[in-house]
């Protein structure tokens, strides 16, 4: 290949806001036709880079050139009538309309002030058929997958001319098949001579899909490497400033008897369809059992069940043998679990209180903390502070409120709170989404030592690598019943897919044994 | 360093919305050609100028404490208490009752009784919205304004045509409580150059001492504030919202019913017909609104209302009409209400606070996937 030709060049670029600097003089250059991986930690300015340019920012310094042209991106829209779209994460999509009038929302063409709907849709037939795009352009948003919601956020993009596409961690809500797919569509994309960037912190897909990635740490730039030189270990450390382990280091489970077992168990979800359908599955203690699934399979209404918060239909839940099901949360606490809530900012913190008072919740109405119904705050501030340090809570002080925290130290604050509680189970929901590597290892860490520490430990994660990591057992959820339990060690990423998407352990093993063969 | 700047600004916002209701007040008076300084004047010095007027601005502050830490208890469990009003009736009427009835039994025997009637009939008054909304899922504000009305009409029906005769004055007013109900003190009264100021306003002080400590450090304060922010990581901790929504609503209608006697006891002394719901229950809410539910603030904002409303009655000798006057107090609460706009006015003239806020929205933007995770 020849010289090739920056498509966009962001030259020292600065943005403060106050004394704080989100950006401290970042070069990025974005060559025509590649995929460009945007790799940093959560916080460390990736998403203050895309908002000055897409628009949504001004830099306080430096500038932008597009095809070497410098330009002033002063706004959304001026971003859009530049070719510059953005994919967002959490998809701004209007669930009653149809693709088609979500893609033209904003734009839409008309014929003497009406709207010309038939013209909309043939250019988007025509688009997604030129890249590959699957969609249906007359199915509405609500009854169609996410998979397919995404593909219609990229037509979005390519509907209004986006020549560079930013892609913002697109890959968090998928499957591993949709994963591919996506990824397929990136490599059309990019044949049509398009230019992605991707703000991502999954290395393995960078690994897959990049070029080049450029890695940004503490509003700093760091570098840009050329990802096919360089392994996800000097990545990692590229972006964590350290060295870190992605393998979480564990002797082989020592399973001791059964701590919680979980006996045909049937939850209803809020709009009263059921679940979770009969299941049934049991954690030995000294084991990590994690479930890997889709989200939206059961997992919430199961793991909100057995800690309290949502009433059993029917069924058997037993802790160490006594029957915990149906009883208030406080109970299901004191009887030995801890819950490591899915959602941090609805059930696991209440983000305007201070810190201590937060890592008190779970305490705070038994000695020392409180006594006669009067707290001790000397006690709550005391502990506080031992746990902040001992669970390495990086915050600026115990009586800051939980919501000036990172989502990382939020984590680790409730991860502190469970464990140190010392309870005989302990139920991990999603513990490391939105995190960095640095975090992760972390929490992946501290859950191997509580399994070592002969505690259960059940993990609900839509990661698979997360799952894959840290489990002895996997037990695959589809909607509502335990598909198969397979040993980590024995599974491999495409079993546990075709598990997550509903097939059975024979199926999925007969599908992937024939896929070997056309292999050969 | 946003923590102090945030803590600044709590103070700022509250005097400054006080600023603007003067200012618009002025605004007010000088289109229907009234002087503002002559108007304002007049409010301060009729206001201040003998010791019983001070007496008489705590007189008013007295039950207007009461019905604001009753409002703010409920804010603080999330619960919209439209009902202090009500609940404050029951408290006048009740102890009022229960003094006229025990005529010769001596104070340390009336004067508890009466007082712990009056709080009792504001708590039960309180646990009906409390109770339907936990169990029921009732909107607090219909349930509340409504029986603001019941009890209104409730109580003017007992005057009429239950109480016993014997303690009737003229139609629709009772007799005046006897020395041994009353919160009236003589040394207080001369201390005051003869206003009606009473132990209430000392009740009121005791009771702002007690609510600050049953709200920041007690369990069931703890409980109270994480229901209110937090329902949902409330419930994971094993707390009962509707328990403790009950149980704040029951103290906030006591804390309303014991502003209704000290209204009873100290300032009226009887109970007379009203023709519509009394002021202090919504006087309270505002005070609480502009006090930010605090102690303090509740004290300050309290005497601040206080002053307004005796000066008021003083502006009308200086010829402005009262309902001229009258309308200064609603523009300063107007001005709280909107303290959004008066923030927003103020980061930017503090300079760049806003954007740091901006900053932080948006480097944590990708956690806020968790917000929607959870589902109820």
């Amino acid at each position: 290949m020849a010289e090739e030709q920056n498509v966009i060049e962001m030259r020292n670029i600065t943005k403060q806001f106050g004394t704080f600097k989100a950006n401290d003089n970042i070069n990025l250059q974005i060559r025509k036709g590649e995929i460009h991986a945007l790799l940093g930690e959560n916080g460390a300015g990736k998403s203050t880079l895309m908002n000055v340019l897409s628009g949504l920012l001004q830099p306080t310094s430096g500038e932008i050139l597009m095809d070497g042209q410098k330009v002033d991106i002063s706004s959304p829209t001026r971003a859009n009538q530049l070719g510059i779209g953005m994919v967002h994460q959490h998809f701004m999509l209007v669930d009653a309309f149809t693709v088609t009038e979500n893609i033209i929302l904003g734009s839409e063409p008309s014929k003497k002030g009406m709207l010309d709907k038939k013209k909309a849709k043939a250019e988007i037939v025509r688009l997604s058929e030129e890249y590959g795009l699957k969609v249906d352009p007359d199915a509405y948003i609500r009854d169609i997958s996410v998979g397919m919601q995404q593909r219609v956020e990229i037509l979005k993009t390519l509907y209004r001319g986006a020549n560079v596409l930013i892609f913002d961690e697109p890959t968090a809500v998928l499957t591993p098949q949709e994963i591919d797919e996506l990824i397929t569509i990136m490599g059309g994309l990019i044949k049509e001579g398009k230019s992605i960037i991707l703000i991502t912190h999954k290395l393995d897909e960078i690994k897959k899909v990049a070029d080049r990635c450029s890695v940004i740490r503490r509003g700093q730039y760091i570098g840009t490497v050329d990802v096919k030189d360089v392994s996800s270990q000097q990545l990692a450390d590229m972006m964590v400033g350290r060295s870190v382990s992605f393998k979480t280091d564990k002797v082989p489970a020592v399973p001791g008897e059964v701590v919680l077992s979980i006996n045909d168990l049937v939850v209803k979800e809020s709009r009263g369809l059921e679940a979770v359908k009969h299941l049934s599955l049991d954690v030995h203690r000294g084991e990590v059992v994690g479930i890997a699934g889709i989200d939206g399979n059961g997992q919430t209404e199961l793991i909100q069940a057995l800690t309290g918060l949502r009433k059993v239909e029917s069924g058997k839940v037993t802790l160490n043998g006594k029957d915990i099901t149906g009883k208030a949360p406080r109970h299901i606490t004191e009887a030995g679990v801890g819950h490591v809530p899915e959602d941090r900012h609805k059930y696991g913190l209440i983000l305007p209180l201070p810190l201590s008072e937060n890592i008190a919740l779970q305490s705070y109405y038994h000695a020392p903390f409180s006594k006669s119904g009067i707290l001790n705050y000397g006690e709550i501030d005391r502990y506080a502070k031992r746990l902040i340090e001992e669970y390495d809570v990086r915050t600026t002080s115990e009586k800051a409120p939980a919501a000036s925290l990172s989502g990382g130290n939020q984590q680790k604050a409730i991860i502190a709170r469970e464990v140190d509680r010392d309870p005989d189970l302990l139920i991990v929901s999603q513990p490391t989404r939105g995190l960095d590597v640095g975090a992760i290892e972390y929490i992946h860490k501290r859950l191997v030592e509580q399994r070592d520490k002969q505690k259960g430990v059940l993990l609900v994660s839509f990661e698979l690598d997360e799952i894959l990591n840290v489990s002895d057992r996997i037990a695959v959820i589809h909607a509502g019943e335990i598909v198969g339990i397979v040993d980590p060690k024995a599974t491999s990423e495409n079993e546990l897919g075709l598990l997550m998407a509903g097939y059975s352990l024979e199926e999925a093993r007969a599908e992937l044994a024939k896929a070997g063969e056309t292999n050969e | 360093m946003n923590d102090r700047s945030e803590r600044i600004r709590n103070i700022l916002v509250p005097i400054i919305s006080v600023v603007l209701g003067f200012i618009l007040g002025a605004i007010l008076m000088a289109i229907f050609g009234f002087n503002p300084i002559d108007g304002y004047n007049a409010m301060f010095s009729s206001a201040f100028q003998s010791t019983m007027s001070i007496g008489e601005i705590l007189v008013i502050a007295g039950p207007l404490i009461f019905t604001a830490l009753g409002f703010s208890v409920a804010n603080s469990a999330g619960f919209f208490n439209i009902g202090l009003s009500g609940q404050a009736l029951c408290g006048w009427v009740a102890s009022i009752w229960v003094a006229l009835s025990m005529p010769d039994a001596p104070k340390i025997v009336v004067l508890p009784l009466a007082i712990i009637a009056g709080g009792l009939a504001g708590a039960g008054a309180a646990a009906i919205p409390g109770v339907l909304r936990a169990f029921f899922g009732t909107s607090e504000v219909i349930v509340t304004i409504m029986m603001n009305y019941v009890i209104l009409y409730f109580s003017n029906h007992i005057v009429n045509h239950v109480m016993s005769p014997d303690v009737i004055a003229n139609k629709g007013v009772t007799k005046a409580v006897g020395l041994n109900a009353s919160l009236r003190e003589p040394w207080l009264t001369n201390l005051f150059g003869g206003s009606r100021v009473n132990i209430g306003i000392i009740l009121a002080l005791v009771f702002l001492v007690f609510v600050w400590f049953l709200m920041k450090r007690t369990t069931l304060g703890f409980e109270i504030r994480s229901v209110g922010l937090n329902p949902f990581a409330s419930e994971y901790a094993g707390m009962s919202s509707k328990r403790t929504i009950i149980i704040s609503m029951i103290i906030s209608g006591m804390l309303a019913g014991l502003g209704g006697v000290v209204y009873g006891l100290g300032t009226f002394m009887n109970y007379f017909v009203q023709g519509s719901s009394i002021s202090i229950g919504f006087d309270g809410m505002a005070v609480s609104l502009l006090g930010n539910g605090s102690s303090i603030g509740i004290l300050l904002s309290a005497l601040l209302f206080s002053v307004l409303k005796l000066g008021g009655q003083g502006m009308q000798f200086s010829g402005i009409p009262s309902e001229l006057a009258n309308s200064v107090i609603p523009l300063i609460i107007f001005f709280v209400a909107i303290n959004y706009i008066v923030r927003v006015g103020l980061a930017k003239v503090m300079g760049g606070k806003k954007e740091i806020e901006k900053v932080q929205e948006v480097e944590t933007a990708p956690n806020e996937e968790s917000e929607k995770g959870g589902k109820v």
